[in-house]
């Protein structure tokens, strides 16, 4: 089986690459994603590889992308359409909202919308205003829509892959703070991570640390730093934010009791208040503490010159979990 | 008869690329003149600086303008102080015309708070970064101008684009419908990152799109500031005036060029070829302009020299300013959401706060 080395956007790049192979009906489109590669080089190479039909770089419009993608995709292609920015994704945002999410329901299944929004997501890369915002909140809160976000490249690879398959829309955020952060070895061929399911990062038995995306990997630094301490963190990634993997959420925390919850979006309205619900309901009578949010703050997200005090850091997201084990 | 009055396909040049002057010359003084000719420079000095203090890890990613600065200067100088104008994200020398400071712009691009608050006397919107959105406010504080019947102008910038966005079409609509006092103008520089004008939209022309809003389009060469100068004047001139029999948007278009990177993060030799840029070169508003001034004895070496000195001291004192400007303190990130600190924010600030007490800044900075 061969393998290559690859960051988490080369992965994107790979798994995209597959899918066009595999699939003719395949087709990339969005902003500078053809001759440019993408801002972010996701899509380098594929315009050469597979020519400006199947790789296209459209007008300055998202809502025309977006919209466009779902006609293709009702039509019976999967466009796999990019938005350069999740800071940019709102002109579409009543598309993929009220139709891309609905097209199988208000038609009765007789049209469908197999298309993925994939779309750079996050802070803490120095970027100019509107480009570092995490609103995943808004997608995983209309029903019809799957969410998706990857921390490693390995996953990224099979979770896009399943996603291009999946025979209904999915949102796909890539956090790129990582995007060239570190490398893993992704087999050339083909494989799939499915949708749905969470994987546990770190095995620990005092307290249950949910996040996924970039959060990922300062939460594992963090959970280390921890463990010098004597607390041992189970950190579980959830790779794919709507659907919910209740059940991973749900095992962890009978094992643990407690749990906390790392997030880069703002405290009010995000996920982790999903999360703390599903542990009420599911598994109250295991709880020792309460759940700790560790987010982003309920602020607009800041210029880059204060951006390190909105993220999590590893500091916050220690003394967060130390809440919850000394409760 | 108005230079607004000629098609949208042709193209209002004033003076030559090579100086020359081909066209009637806008009623401007020599000092005005001159002062047109001093911002060009200043800009494309401000410029260079920027791009540097970017490589040399001073400031974040900088969105350049060389090659634009007769679109910007020749545009805002057509405006009067109670006029307003609304930039995207690459209008520096346009704002700086109309009362931004040089340290402003510098300190937004460096990530602090502080340089998103234009300055109280200057009549300029804040800075739009998603693309074309700045369109409709434009639209709407012009239509608010004339509910409350102030006869005021208001210029909004944009790229070519932004002319594909919902934004775009939306804002001019609105503009047509309510006869607002807007006037629309787009720095065609021919490329939006690596998307060429032709893929944006397969019109002959951006200005020809103002024929289906009920307004005048205007192609004007946008390396030319006295052109430039000329049409918007004109244009901001019958914004003002309700009484005009004509409607009183109008959109501009003034076909230019960016020589460098879309921004400092872009590589354009991955979508344009050298000899395109160089062409372009050839067409560069600067010299053009020096060149006039000086064959009609408004410039001599000694002033041109006078004033390279004195541009280079200006943007150097921006760049002192911005870069002595402390980091800002956490609590402008919570201080501005709202009329008042809610309960929760309040909560949130104090909790950061005992957290920056407990274990020390370095550990929430990362440099
Ligand atoms: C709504 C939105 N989509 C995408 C972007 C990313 N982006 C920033 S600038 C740009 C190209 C803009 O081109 P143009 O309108 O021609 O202006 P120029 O940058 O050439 O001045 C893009 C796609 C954005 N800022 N906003
Ligand atoms: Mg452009």
């Amino acid at each position: 089986m061969s393998a290559q080395n690859l960051t988490l956007v080369q992965a994107v790049r790979d798994g995209l690459h597959t899918e066009m192979q595999n699939d003719e009906d395949v087709i990339v489109l969005g902003e500078d994603v053809g001759k440019n590669g993408g801002v972010f080089r996701a899509t380098e190479g594929l315009y050469d590889e597979f020519g400006g039909d199947r790789v296209v770089d459209t007008p300055l419009a998202e809502a025309g992308i977006v919209g466009t993608s779902i006609g293709m995709a009702a039509y019976g292609l999967r466009p796999v359409p990019e938005i350069q920015f999740m800071g940019f994704i709102y002109p579409a945002f009543d598309q993929i909202i009220s139709h891309a999410a609905r097209l199988r329901t208000r038609s009765r299944g007789r049209f469908t919308c197999p298309m993925v929004v994939r779309a750079p997501y996050g802070g803490g890369i120095r970027a100019p205003e509107h480009h570092s915002e995490s609103k995943e909140a808004f997608f995983v809160h209309e029903p019809g829509l799957k969410v998706v976000i990857p921390s490693t490249p390995y996953d990224t690879k099979g979770l896009l892959i399943s996603a291009v398959r999946d025979p209904d829309p999915v949102v796909f955020l890539e956090p790129k703070l990582i995007y060239r952060a570190f490398r893993e070895e992704v087999p050339d061929e083909e494989y799939t991570v499915p949708l749905g399911e969470a994987a546990v990062r770190r095995e620990g038995g005092d307290v249950s640390v949910f996040t996924w995306g970039a959060m990922t990997r300062v939460t594992m630094e963090a959970a280390e730093n921890l463990a010098a301490e004597g607390v041992d963190c189970e950190v579980v990634d959830l790779r794919t934010l709507s659907p919910l993997d209740r059940d991973a959420v749900v095992e962890s925390f009978r094992k643990t009791g407690r749990a906390a919850v790392v997030h880069e979006a703002p405290k009010t309205g995000g996920l982790a208040g999903e999360l703390t619900a599903i542990v009420q309901e599911e598994a109250l009578l295991y709880q020792e503490a309460p759940v700790e949010r560790i987010t982003g703050f309920d602020t607009p997200y800041p210029l880059y010159a204060l951006e390190d005090y909105y993220l999590p850091s590893v500091a916050r997201i220690e003394d967060g979990i130390r809440n919850v084990v000394e409760y | 008869m108005s230079v607004l009055d000629r098609g949208p396909r042709e193209q209002i040049q004033v003076l030559d690329e090579a100086g020359e002057l081909v066209g009637d010359p806008p009623s401007l003084s020599d000092d005005e003149l001159v002062a047109i000719y001093r911002e060009m420079k200043l800009a494309r000095h401000f410029d260079a600086r920027a791009v540097s203090l970017q490589r040399q890890g001073r400031m974040g990613t900088y969105p350049p303008m060389s090659g634009q600065e007769a679109a910007q200067v020749g545009s805002a100088f057509a405006l009067d102080e109670a006029d307003w104008l609304f930039p995207s994200y690459r209008e520096h020398a346009a704002t700086h015309v109309h009362g931004v400071p040089l340290e402003r712009t510098l300190l937004y691009w460096m990530g602090h708070e502080s340089g998103n608050r234009m300055p109280d006397e200057a009549n300029v919107f804040t800075i739009a970064v998603p693309i074309a959105t700045q369109i409709p406010h434009a639209t709407g504080a012009a239509w608010a101008a004339t509910l409350r019947g102030d006869r005021h102008a208001f210029l909004c910038y944009f790229g070519d684009g932004a002319t594909s966005e919902g934004d775009f079409h939306e804002g001019l609509n609105f503009a047509g419908v309510f006869d607002t006092p807007t006037v629309f103008f787009c720095n065609n520089n021919q490329w939006a990152i690596s998307v060429p004008r032709e893929r944006q939209t397969a019109s002959e022309t951006i200005a020809q799109k103002a024929e289906a809003y009920g307004f005048d389009g205007v192609q004007v060469d946008g390396m030319d500031p006295l052109a430039v100068y000329r049409v918007t004047r004109e244009a901001v001139a019958k914004a003002r005036d309700p009484d005009a029999d004509e409607s009183r948007p109008t959109l501009v278009e003034a076909v230019q060029y960016r020589f460098g990177a879309h921004t400092t993060a872009d590589d354009p030799s991955v979508y344009r070829s050298q000899e395109e840029v160089e062409e372009w070169r050839g067409k560069d508003p600067i010299p053009r302009l020096e060149t006039y001034l000086r064959e009609t004895g408004r410039l001599d070496d000694e002033r041109v020299d006078a004033i390279q000195a004195s541009i280079e001291e200006e943007v150097s004192a921006a760049v002192d300013t911005a870069e002595g400007e402390r980091r800002p303190h956490p609590e402008e990130m919570f201080s501005q959401v709202f009329a008042d600190l809610p309960d929760r924010l309040r909560e949130q600030l104090e909790d950061l706060e005992r957290l920056r007490d407990r274990y020390g800044d370095e550990r929430f900075l990362k440099e």
